[in-house]
C-alpha cells in the first residue's frame, strides 16, 4: 500500500494551478524598482500542480479527516457541537469577509453595530459590565484578563505575585499566570471534586492577585461554594478570574457576574458554536466588571446615539494582545447563534447538554469507573483504571478502538487529578439515537477488554493508518519535507 | 537494580562518586515512569549548578522532568552521546544513560542524599 | 428548539433513566444564591430568514473592497484568492474539526499542516516553522520572548518602522516580563543599521522586512550588528508574498521570523482570523511556541503525521511552557497551503512581481500629481508613502465617498506625519483603477481645491 502523497509529491516541473493577470502597467526593468542585492535568487521549491491537482489533493485530506459534520465528537473540554450552516453563510458575505479592518468608521457601521450588540447579548449573559473581543482564542483570552487584573492592582499601587489554580485547571491557566510573570500556587480538589477551601484558605493571601477558575471545573461539576470562595478571594482583595470554557453548562441558568467573579473569558468556539476549523480559529470575548473597564484593550467599540465609533484614548488600557479588533469572522457567528436562540434557546442549551452528560453518565456507570458519580453538569470524567487493572487496557486503547466504531475519542487523560481519564461531553446538538450508538460503542469495547484485549491493544485497525510513533516523531524530528538531491 | 555505592535523590537523580567528581544520572524508576526518553536537555560545560536545583530537563513524548543536581559545583562534562540517542537513558539509566560530570565544590552534600535502601523505600519497592 | 434535536418524550425518558424528575433536578447543585431568577434580556430570537437578511443588511452597511477599490494594505493585504482555496477549506471535513488529538483519525489536517510548514519554510527561507500563530502582531510578541528566553538578555530594540499595532503587542507581551523595550529610529522610512544600537545586553533586535512604510530593510546589515553582540535577529513580516520576488529573511541572517499570513489566500474579514507564524532555526526549535507537526511512521511502516514536540507547550508544560497559546488558526494555515500550492514559484513570483509594478505605476503618478509628494526615497515593495496636500485622514473620508478606500493616514501612529497616506498596491488593482485614482485624488484633494474645500462634501 502506498503513502497518501505530499502535494509536493504530486508536482510536476513547468504545471501551473493559476489564472493570474499579465502585467498591465508600462514594463520598467525590475533593477529600477528593486535593488538586484534585496531580490530572490532561487525560487521557492513550492508545488507546481494544476488546479486539478490541488481540489484532488485536498479533497483527498477531507476524507483523511474526521470532524462533527461526519460524527458524534464527544471530546470532553471541547464542545464539540454542531456549527450551523447559516453562520458559514453569514460570515462569507462580502460586507464582512471583504472588509478591511482599516475601513474608516463611518464605512464600517455594520461591522461595528454587530460588535456592540454581540457585546450587549454576552454581558447580559456573563452578568457582566463591559466586554472586548481582542483576543483571538481562549488563552489568548486568559492572557488579557490577566493582564487586567495586574494593570488594576498596579493602577492601586498594588504589586501582588501569585495566582493561584486548582489542581484540575487547564494548563493554559498556569501557561498564563507565568507570561503575565505571576508565581502559580496550586491547590488541590476535595474528595467530592469541588475546590477544596480549606486548601484554598491556606494559602490565600494579600500576595495573591487572582484565583482562576473553571466553573463547572474540569470534572464537569458545579463548584458548588463558588459564592463562597469568591467572598474569601475577595477578603483578601484579590480578584476572581473564570475560566469560561464550559459556559455551555451555564448559560441563562446562573451568571459568573452573579457568582461572585470579576472577569472571564468566553470560548465562542465552544458555547458559542463557531467551528474549531481542526484547531482554529477560535474567538473569545473577555468580559469584566466595571472596576475592571479602564483596563481593556484598545480599542473598544462605542455608541454615541446611532453611531458606532472605536474608541483608543484609554490611558489606562493594558494595549492590545494582537491587531486589530479580534477574530472578527468568528464574531459574526456567534452574533447570528445568539440571534437564532434567543433567551429561552440559549437556556436550552445548557438544559439539554447537562441532560446529555447525565444520561450517558448513568448509561456507562455499569461499565466504566465514573470517579465522582453524582450530578455532572455539561460532561463527566469516566475511567479507563477498571480495565487497565482486569485487562491491562490502557485508556488510550480504549480511545484508539473507540476510532474504529466510527467515533471520535473523548479527551483522554485530563484532568491530571484523574488515573486514566476519560472526559466526555455530549453537547445539547446530538440526538439521544447517537448517545446510545456510543453507549453501544463504549459496551462493546468493554468487552472486547474482557474477551479480546489485543484487538484493543493494537487499534485502530481501520483507519487511513495505524497507531502512529511518537516516539520516533520527537528523537527525530522531522517538520518538513525536502527535495530531493 | 539500585548499586549500593551511589546516592539518590528524592527527585529520582543518581550520584556517583569518582574521585573528587561526581557523575549523575536519572535512576531506573524514573526513566521507567517516564517511558521513551526523547530529549535531554543538559548544561553547558563550565556551567555552574547548584544542590537540588535544576540544572536540565528530560522529556518523553507527553511529560517533562526537571534534573536537579545531587552536588553543587561546575559540569566538566557532559554525555554528548544523548543528544543522537536519548534512548540509553531507558536501556541503561545507572550507566550509559549519565548525564553529566560535576566538579564537587562540597563533596558532603552528598551525605544528604539517600543511600540505596532508602531510596528503595522512597520509591516503594523496598 | 433551534438546533437542539431532543424531543420532549426523550426528555422524559432520559431524565427517567437518570432518576431524576425534572431538569431543574440537575441543577441542584447551583447554589440558589446565585441562580437567574428571571428571563436573560436578551434581543428576541429570529427565524433563519430574519437573521440572514438582517445580518446581510449590516453587511451592506460596510464599505468593503468590492464597493470601495482598495488602496490600503498596513498589514492587512487585498490579494486575489482564488475561488478554490475556500471551497476546498471550507468543507465540514476541515471546517468542523477539532485540534489533531486522535493522529490517526486526522490525516488530513495533519499532512496539510506539515505540508504548510514546509512552505513557510521555502517561502521565508527558514529551516522550521509552526503550524500557526494567532496574527502577525501576537507572533511578534511570542517570538521577542522566545528570543529572550534562548539568550536569557532582557532588552530588546525595535525599528519605529516596525507596523505600530505589532510595536504595541509586543510591548504587551514583554512588559509583564520585565523585558526593556527601546526603539531605533527611522531615517528616510527605513532602519538604517546602527552598531552602537545593540550590545551585549540586547537579547532581539526587531525589525520588519518591508517594513510599515513599504520600504525595504537592510536585513544583512542588522544581522550582522546583531550577531556580533550575541543578540538575534528577528524580522516580522506582514505580507511574505513580498518574497516571492524578495530574498527571503532566512537567507539575509533572520534568526526568527514573525509573519502574518493572512495574505496567503484568506479574507480581509474586519482583521481577524488572520494568520500568524513563526519560523526560525532548527536549534531553537524547542524554545518555539505553538504546534509543530511532525512526519513518523505507523505501526505498518506507513507515513503519517502527529503533533510533536508538545513537551513545549502548556497543556503539559504548564507555568514552564514556552507560551500559553493552544487554540491556533489551523483552518487559515491550511487556506494558506491550499494558495500556495495552487501559484506555486512561479505564482507567487508572478504576483509579487505585479504588486512591486503596479505600485511603482501608482508611485510615478502621485509624485507627479501637485500637492502630493512621496515621503521616502527608499525602494519599496507594494506600499508607500505620500505627502498629502490636507491632512490624510480628509483625504481618505472624501475618497470613500468617491468609492475608493485610499490608505492609512498615518497621522494616528506617527507624530508629524498627519500628512502622511501609506498606500498599497496590490495585484487587484488595475491600471484603469489607478488613473482613476489619480484623477480623483487631483479633483478632490489638490491644493488649488482647498479654497472651495466645502463643495467637496
Amino acid at each position: 500500500m502506498t503513502d497518501f502523497p505530499l502535494i509536493f509529491e504530486r508536482s510536476v516541473p513547468g504545471r501551473r494551478g493559476h489564472g493570474l493577470p499579465e502585467p498591465d502597467v508600462p514594463d520598467r526593468p525590475l533593477e529600477e524598482l528593486v535593488p538586484p542585492q534585496a531580490l530572490r535568487t532561487r525560487l521557492p521549491h513550492l508545488p507546481e500542480v494544476s488546479e486539478l491537482d490541488v481540489v484532488r489533493h485536498y479533497t483527498g485530506l477531507s476524507h483523511r479527516n474526521f470532524s462533527i459534520d461526519e460524527g458524534f465528537y464527544p471530546l470532553g473540554s471541547c464542545t464539540m457541537k454542531y456549527n450551523p450552516k447559516l453562520h458559514e453563510e453569514a460570515a462569507r458575505l462580502p460586507g464582512f469577509a471583504r472588509l478591511h479592518p482599516y475601513t474608516p468608521e463611518e464605512w464600517a457601521q455594520g461591522a461595528l453595530r454587530l460588535l456592540w450588540e454581540l457585546g450587549e447579548e454576552l454581558r447580559e449573559l456573563a452578568g457582566m459590565d463591559a466586554v472586548t473581543f481582542q483576543p483571538a482564542a481562549g488563552a489568548h483570552g486568559e492572557l488579557v484578563g490577566l493582564l487586567m487584573v495586574r494593570a488594576y492592582f498596579a493602577s492601586r499601587g498594588e504589586r501582588r505575585t501569585r495566582v493561584i489554580v486548582p489542581d484540575s485547571a487547564h494548563g493554559t491557566n498556569p501557561a498564563t499566570a507565568a507570561m503575565v510573570g505571576y508565581e502559580v500556587v496550586t491547590v488541590r480538589s476535595d474528595p467530592r471534586g469541588n475546590l477544596d477551601l480549606a486548601a484554598l484558605e491556606a494559602v490565600l493571601d494579600e500576595r495573591a492577585a487572582a484565583l482562576m477558575l473553571t466553573n463547572p471545573n474540569t470534572l464537569g461539576l458545579f463548584e458548588e461554594q463558588v459564592d463562597r470562595i469568591a467572598e474569601r478571594v475577595h477578603a483578601v482583595g484579590a480578584q476572581m478570574y473564570l475560566d469560561g470554557a464550559n459556559f455551555n453548562a451555564m448559560v441563562g441558568v446562573t451568571r459568573p457576574g452573579d457568582q461572585g467573579f470579576d472577569v472571564m473569558h468566553m470560548n465562542l468556539h465552544k458555547t458559542f458554536s463557531t467551528p474549531h476549523g481542526g484547531g482554529g480559529p477560535g474567538a473569545c470575548a473577555v468580559a469584566v466588571k466595571s472596576h475592571l473597564e479602564p483596563f481593556l484593550p484598545v480599542p473598544v467599540v462605542v455608541r454615541e446615539g446611532e453611531r458606532y465609533r472605536l474608541d483608543f484614548d484609554r490611558p489606562q488600557s493594558v494595549g492590545r494582545v494582537r491587531a486589530f479588533y479580534g477574530n472578527f469572522a468568528n464574531l459574526v457567528r456567534a452574533y447570528a447563534y445568539v440571534r437564532s436562540l434567543g433567551a429561552e434557546g440559549l437556556r436550552a442549551v445548557a438544559e439539554h447538554a447537562v441532560l446529555h452528560a447525565n444520561y450517558l453518565r448513568v448509561r456507562l456507570a455499569p461499565y466504566y469507573e465514573i470517579p465522582y458519580d453524582r450530578i455532572c453538569k455539561h460532561e463527566f470524567v469516566a475511567s479507563g483504571i477498571r480495565q487497565k487493572r482486569r485487562d491491562g487496557v490502557s485508556t488510550k486503547d480504549i480511545a484508539k478502538r473507540l476510532l474504529d466504531y466510527g467515533f471520535h475519542a473523548p479527551t483522554v487523560y485530563f484532568p491530571l487529578i484523574v488515573e486514566e481519564a476519560i472526559m466526555i461531553e455530549p453537547t445539547e446538538t446530538e440526538s439521544l439515537q447517537t448517545l446510545e450508538a456510543f453507549v453501544e460503542a463504549m459496551v462493546a469495547i468493554d468487552r472486547e477488554c474482557r474477551e479480546d484485549p489485543e484487538r484493543v491493544r493494537t487499534a485502530p485497525h481501520t483507519t487511513p493508518v495505524g497507531r502512529l510513533d511518537e516516539v520516533r516523531a520527537a528523537r527525530q524530528p522531522d517538520l518538513r519535507w525536502k527535495p530531493k538531491g | 537494580m539500585y548499586p549500593e555505592d551511589y546516592r539518590y535523590s528524592t527527585e529520582h537523580e543518581w550520584a556517583k562518586r569518582e574521585d573528587g567528581r561526581v557523575r549523575v544520572g536519572i535512576t531506573r524508576f524514573a526513566a521507567d515512569r517516564l517511558t521513551d526518553v526523547v530529549y535531554v536537555e543538559l548544561p553547558a560545560v563550565g556551567t555552574q549548578v547548584q544542590f537540588m536545583q535544576p540544572f536540565g530537563v528530560v522529556e518523553s513524548v507527553k511529560a517533562a522532568s526537571d534534573l536537579y543536581a545531587p552536588v553543587s559545583g561546575r559540569v566538566v562534562e557532559v554525555n554528548e552521546r544523548l543528544r543522537e540517542h536519548p534512548e540509553l537513558v531507558n536501556e541503561d539509566p545507572h550507566g550509559q544513560g549519565w548525564m553529566i560530570v560535576v566538579e564537587a565544590e562540597d563533596p558532603s552534600e552528598l551525605e544528604r542524599l539517600l543511600d540505596a535502601d532508602a531510596y528503595r523505600r522512597h520509591i516503594g519497592e523496598a | 428548539m433551534r438546533y437542539v434535536p431532543t424531543t420532549p418524550a426523550e426528555r422524559e425518558a432520559m431524565l427517567r433513566a437518570i432518576g431524576v424528575r425534572s431538569v431543574d433536578d440537575l441543577f441542584a447543585d447551583v447554589p440558589e444564591r446565585v441562580r437567574l431568577r428571571r428571563p436573560l434580556r436578551l434581543r428576541p430570537a429570529l427565524s433563519d430568514p430574519e437573521l440572514l437578511r438582517y445580518l446581510a443588511e449590516l453587511a451592506e452597511r460596510n464599505g468593503h473592497a468590492d464597493r470601495l477599490r482598495c488602496f490600503v494594505g498596513a498589514g492587512a493585504y487585498d490579494h486575489f484568492v482564488p475561488p478554490a482555496v475556500w471551497q476546498l477549506a471550507g468543507r465540514g471535513e476541515f471546517l468542523t474539526a477539532y485540534t489533531p488529538y486522535q493522529a490517526e483519525l486526522m490525516q488530513g489536517e495533519l499532512q496539510a499542516a506539515y505540508e504548510y510548514q514546509t512552505m513557510v519554510c521555502e517561502l521565508l527561507g527558514m529551516e522550521v516553522a509552526n503550524a500557526s500563530m494567532y496574527d502577525g502582531a501576537s507572533a511578534l510578541g511570542e517570538a521577542v520572548v522566545m528570543a529572550r528566553d534562548l539568550t536569557r538578555r532582557d532588552r530588546v530594540v525595535v525599528s519605529q518602522a516596525v507596523h505600530p499595532e505589532y510595536r504595541q503587542v509586543l510591548r504587551t507581551y514583554t512588559e509583564p516580563l520585565g523585558v526593556r523595550v527601546a526603539e531605533l529610529r527611522s531615517e528616510g522610512g527605513v532602519t538604517p543599521p546602527e552598531a552602537g544600537a545593540v550590545d551585549g545586553r540586547i537579547a532581539a533586535v526587531v525589525v520588519q522586512h518591508p517594513n510599515f512604510f513599504g520600504c525595504l530593510e537592510d536585513l544583512r546589515g542588522w544581522a550582522e550588528i546583531a550577531h556580533r553582540a550575541g543578540a538575534l535577529l528577528v524580522v516580522a513580516c506582514a505580507d511574505p508574498l513580498a518574497f516571492g520576488l524578495l530574498a527571503p529573511p532566512g537567507e539575509l541572517g533572520a534568526d526568527i521570523v514573525a509573519a502574518e499570513d493572512q495574505p496567503l489566500g484568506n479574507p480581509l474579514n474586519f482583521g481577524g482570523p488572520f494568520l500568524g507564524i513563526i519560523a526560525t532555526r532548527e536549534a531553537f526549535v524547542r524554545r518555539m511556541p505553538g504546534r509543530l507537526v511532525g512526519a513518523t511512521v505507523d505501526s505498518r511502516g506507513r507515513r503519517g503525521f502527529v503533533l510533536t514536540l508538545q513537551t513545549r507547550e502548556q497543556h503539559i508544560r504548564r507555568e514552564k511552557a514556552t507560551s500559553n497559546i493552544c487554540t491556533n488558526e489551523a483552518l487559515n494555515a491550511l487556506a494558506a497551503a491550499i494558495y500556495l500550492s495552487l501559484l506555486g514559484p512561479e505564482g507567487v513570483r508572478r504576483v509579487a512581481e505585479l504588486c512591486v509594478r503596479k505600485a511603482a505605476y501608482l508611485k510615478s503618478l502621485l509624485a507627479a500629481l501637485p500637492g502630493f509628494e512621496l515621503a521616502f526615497a527608499a525602494p519599496t515593495f507594494h506600499e508607500f508613502v505620500v505627502r498629502t496636500p490636507r491632512p490624510a485622514s480628509a483625504v481618505v473620508r472624501t475618497m470613500a465617498r468617491e468609492g475608493f478606500l485610499a490608505g492609512l493616514p498615518l497621522g494616528r501612529f506617527y507624530r508629524g506625519m498627519r500628512d502622511g497616506l501609506l498606500v498599497c498596491v496590490t495585484e487587484t488593482r488595475t491600471r484603469e483603477e489607478m488613473d482613476e485614482f489619480v484623477e480623483v485624488l487631483g479633483r478632490v484633494a489638490a491644493p488649488r481645491l482647498r479654497a472651495v474645500g466645502g463643495r467637496t462634501r
